[in-house]
């Protein structure tokens, strides 16, 4: 870089080398992900938020879609008046994004003329849309879990001929899997069919609070509008509730600290009735409850509690433990509900006008009657029908290695969706033909060569954004979901050494021994009073925080569950760090600092 | 002559303390009173309510503790004395109404004729029922040699349109009662203070009727003093308490000589929103033995550490609360916190109680400036993000 031009600007997408040892991931990506000469005149930023690592080629799916289904929301089915949608790259694994929003004002107006219609159709009919919103995408739920994996067996049961079905299973290998594809399409368009709209309530709100009282911070505007019987503590709940029920059927003696999930249910089988009370407890709290995420639903990694017992039965004995010393306390809802309308009373009795406060009123309605739909989605989107979605692309990858195509059914996620297509297809003309898939020798190598560059790629850093420093930011999507903002890009010009800065999620000031988790099946290395830093903290995470001291994540906004539950917790909370998991380790003592939204390593 | 020239704080005025018709019948009956004897002055005063008794200062700590909040002990030196002391030095008022006529821009003039008086002032004796009566309240504050502080307090200052701030003179850590009757005696001097006539005769404000309280109060030996604002200083925001502070005295503070730690805290929720460590160079005390405040250098363990916990900051903003709640609008408040020396660990207990306001006058930026309402209600609710969304940004 040389010449006075680069004094403000990010590295250009062009100047980005390839990690070492990655040289060939163009290979992994489809060609419309890739960065082209003209990128680089406009200001892209990293999505560490939601991709904080290297894509799998499969996981590119919850770029691909999501963006599909945004852009399709904002530009052209709302209409909203200053933006269209969103695009996105990818380079060395990583995903960069940018906006592109409306400037001409003639065009903003004719915008604008049909959006009014549209976006105050939804928010006044908000409630029953979104009960209807919850019957469709239950729909959509019930079809994923319905979803079959044909088995392939040698020969095609009888009902077939009998029933004169007319069509062998090896054509619902294709028809299946594409339903996968599309029902997940369907989900995100569910998803942000309301999403934005709710974020735009919430926005309108927030900014009046900052104009009104220029000093509030994003957690306490946060406070006055966060539901208090939110789905995503539900899961927890349950597992509070399984501990009563230990205790009081008398099989508590088998949560220790420690315990395997199979050895554990196996010996309640054993239990009598007591036992038998238990699980049938276990199971109708399993379905849905145990579909969270240990993620954000955007990586195939991220297991759920249901696909993976470790979590839950972490936490049990804990609970279990303070159901015995009678220290297991419920949420105290009525006190958090009381609370929140004291905040929000002792804020509007501080405007200056009637004027104001009908306005204050007017907002804050609309922004708690969008609210359960903004925190609750999540749930039904990128946990439970997420988690469904992967298992069963999970299924397919189990056909493939099958059929030798794979060598094992994880692979399957090496793949881009429409690779898996092709694999599939070998498969489908392999059984049909009696001979052997083809795949073996050509999938197998390429899933290698790819396992090895995202290892490579998750050593790389990925500069915050790319190309020039916008002049302003126009886009109301980029602010409202990402939090990138003037400030922001200034702090990501000039990086602070000694310190980690995040947004402040929770207020507070905490030092103490940080505990780097990089999976939520670690938590059971997690001391008392330690800061807990991790990529990102989802409903399942909720049994450490009694715990911890502090909560520190790699991704999030003061609306992210990590946020959400160190207020209630009433501990500090940093968000959105970025790289928090890379830069601290285990055993360093470290300072959160919950309201400038910064951690520093002491020592 | 029994007039009651010193009273307790508690007891003087709340009522238009600026007012000046009310302030001009203090002194006119003061000046009667010289004249006529001190049951008619008595009388007028009573006549005129408590307006000007005590002086803006006095008036505002006497509310502070009616309204509960805690200052330091003290009494006042009312106007009434003032006008005592006036009468016997400038019997045919000539002298203080010469000043009326000066020309705002000769410099030179006010100059000569304000020295004129505050030497009179300074040398004459103090008519000795108010001597007694200043020695009396100054023994039962603290004994024969309490350290106090002797602050003006005039009838006209600290109201919303004219202030006088750092017009007229404060001395701290006076011990002794003949050097209390002398601090008192140069506070009354410094209504003529070449800056306090030249800024009187620029503002065209009346001389005639002007009067001096002097507040006298037992000197504290604060852990940390400072200022707060029942507002952002910054940015107006009426939802948090802006707290500057350091080590020891606020004088140092109040004199620019330190760079003050601050807080920010929420009102409505107690947090602190935001916070910084000054550079703390320099730190104010007074010792035992020697009259007025000295400045050393501060400990270098002190620097760098803030001179309030969280605790204590948090209440400190309750008080400023209190204080706001009582007057209705946002506040100016000069604070100290009682404890031991600095370099000990925080006392223990509730900081609350440790908390004394020195004064609070109405903040003035902010409340000078017109707000246009933010928002005014709309048709629909729904209507706030349509016009937010289809502005571009």
């Amino acid at each position: 870089m040389d010449g006075t031009d680069d004094a403000a600007r990010f590295p250009l997408p062009s100047e980005i080398a390839d990690a070492p040892g990655a040289e060939d991931w163009r290979s992994m990506y489809p060609y419309f992900t890739r960065f082209q000469p003209e990128d680089d005149q406009r200001f892209w930023f990293y999505n560490s938020m939601h991709f904080p690592e290297p894509m799998p080629a499969f996981d590119t799916i919850t770029a691909e879609v999501p963006y599909s289904a945004i852009g399709a929301n904002t530009a052209r089915v709302f209409v909203f008046p200053t933006t269209l949608g969103i695009e996105h790259r990818i380079v060395n694994g990583r995903v960069y994004i940018t906006a592109i929003p409306v400037l001409d004002e003639a065009e903003i107006g004719r915008r604008a003329a049909i959006f009014g219609e549209r976006a105050s159709y939804y928010y006044e009919n908000w409630d029953s849309l979104y009960e209807g919103w919850k019957v469709r995408m239950r729909a959509l739920i019930d079809e994923i879990e319905s979803v079959t994996v044909p088995s392939l067996p040698e020969f095609e049961d009888a009902s077939v001929v009998f029933g004169s079905v007319g069509i062998a299973q090896n054509h619902y290998v294709r028809e299946n899997f594409h339903k996968c594809i599309d029902l997940f399409s369907k989900m995100w368009h569910h998803h942000t069919e309301m999403l934005m709209l709710g974020y735009g309530a919430y926005v309108v709100f927030f900014q009046f609070c900052k104009q009104a009282w220029p000093e509030i911070s994003d957690q306490t505007a946060a406070r006055m509008v966060a539901g208090i019987d939110v789905i995503m503590y539900r899961p927890d709940d349950e597992l509070r509730g399984l501990a009563r029920l230990a205790v009081e059927a008398g099989v508590d003696d088998l949560f220790t600290e420690g315990c395997s999930p199979p050895v554990v249910l196996a010996a309640l089988a054993s239990r009598g009735e007591d036992g038998k009370r238990w699980l049938a407890a276990f199971e109708e709290a399993r379905e849905p409850w145990f579909n969270v995420s240990t993620g954000d639903g955007f990586y195939h990694h991220h297991r759920s509690w249901a696909d993976d017992l470790t979590v839950p039965f972490t936490a049990l004995p804990r609970y279990v433990a303070q159901v015995r010393s009678g220290t297991l306390s419920a949420r105290p809802t009525e006190e958090l509900r009381a609370e929140r309308e004291r905040i929000a009373s002792e804020y509007r009795s501080l405007l200056s006008s009637s004027e104001e406060q009908t306005a204050f009123d007017q907002m804050l309605g609309l922004c708690r009657r969008v609210f359960p739909f903004v925190e609750d989605h999540k749930f039904y989107c990128e946990h439970w029908f997420t988690s469904q979605f992967f298992g069963k692309i999970r299924e397919f990858g189990a056909l493939l290695a099958r059929f030798g195509v794979l060598a094992e059914a994880e692979d399957v996620f090496q793949l881009h969706h429409t690779e898996v297509d092709q694999a599939l297809s070998d498969v489908m003309l392999a059984w049909a033909a009696g001979g052997p898939p083809l795949g073996g020798v050509f999938w197998k190598p390429i899933v290698a060569s790819r396992k090895k560059m995202l290892a490579a790629m998750k050593e790389w850093s990925p500069p915050p954004a790319l190309g020039p420093v916008p002049t302003a930011l126009n886009d109301p999507a980029v602010r409202m979901l990402w939090g990138v903002t003037q400030e922001r890009i200034e702090a990501w010009l000039s990086p602070s050494s000694d310190e980690v800065r995040g947004f402040g999620a929770s207020s507070g000031v905490v030092e103490g021994p940080a505990r780097v988790l990089t999976d939520v099946n670690q938590i059971g290395e997690i001391r008392d009073g330690e800061i807990l830093v991790c990529p990102v903290t989802a409903p399942s995470w909720a049994p450490v925080f009694g715990k911890i001291k502090a909560a520190v994540s790699d991704i999030g906004g003061s609306m992210s569950h990590a946020a959400i539950v160190a207020r209630e917790y009433g501990m500090p909370a940093v968000v959105g760090t970025g790289d928090a998991t890379k830069r601290i380790r285990t055993g360093q003592r470290i300072r959160v600092d919950g309201d400038r939204g910064t951690v520093q390593v002491i020592e | 002559m029994n007039g009651r020239f010193v009273r307790g704080l508690a007891e003087v005025g709340v009522a238009d303390v600026a007012g000046v018709p009310g302030a001009a019948g203090v002194a006119g009956a003061a000046g009667a009173a010289g004249a006529a004897g001190a049951a008619g002055a008595v009388g007028a005063v009573g006549a005129v309510g408590a307006v000007g008794l005590g002086g803006g200062k006095a008036a505002g700590l006497g509310e502070l503790i009616r309204a509960g909040i805690p200052v330091p002990p003290g009494y006042v030196v009312t106007a009434l004395a003032f006008g005592q002391m006036l009468a016997a030095v400038d019997p045919s008022g000539s002298l203080v109404g010469s000043v009326a006529s000066l020309d705002p821009g000769d410099l030179p003039a006010i100059g000569r004729v304000a020295a004129g008086i505050r030497s009179r002032i300074v040398s004459a004796a103090v008519p000795p029922e108010v001597a007694a009566q200043v020695a009396e309240a100054y023994e039962e504050l603290g004994g024969p040699a309490a350290a106090v502080a002797v602050r003006s307090s005039a009838t006209m200052e600290d109201s919303a349109g004219a202030s006088f701030a750092g017009l007229q003179d404060t001395y701290l850590a006076v011990r002794g009662a003949t050097e209390v009757l002398d601090a008192v005696r140069r506070c009354w001097a410094s209504l003529y203070n070449d800056e306090s006539v030249a800024y009187r005769r620029r503002l065209r404000l009346p001389e005639d009727g002007l009067a001096m309280g002097v507040v006298v109060q037992r000197m504290l030996r604060p852990r940390a003093a400072g200022v707060m604002f029942t507002r952002s200083p910054v940015t107006g925001d009426r939802s948090v308490v802006a707290i500057e502070g350091t080590w020891g005295l606020g004088s140092a503070l109040v004199a620019g000589e330190v760079t003050p730690d601050s807080f920010t805290i929420s009102k409505v929720t107690g947090e602190i929103t935001g916070r910084r460590t000054g550079a703390k160079l320099s730190l104010h005390s007074f010792r035992p033995n020697e009259p007025g405040i000295s400045a050393s250098a501060m400990p270098l363990a002190l620097r760098g550490r803030p001179c309030l916990t969280d605790d204590e900051a948090r209440a400190l903003a309750a008080v400023g609360r209190q204080v706001e709640e009582h007057y209705g609008v946002p506040q100016d408040i000069e604070w100290a916190l009682l404890g031991d020396d600095p370099a000990c660990p925080p006392m223990h207990g509730d900081a609350a109680d440790r908390i004394r306001v020195l004064q609070s006058r109405p903040e003035t930026v902010w409340a000078a400036r017109e707000q246009a309402p933010l928002a005014t209600p709309k048709l629909r609710a729904s209507d706030h993000v349509l016009a937010w969304l289809e502005k571009p940004l």
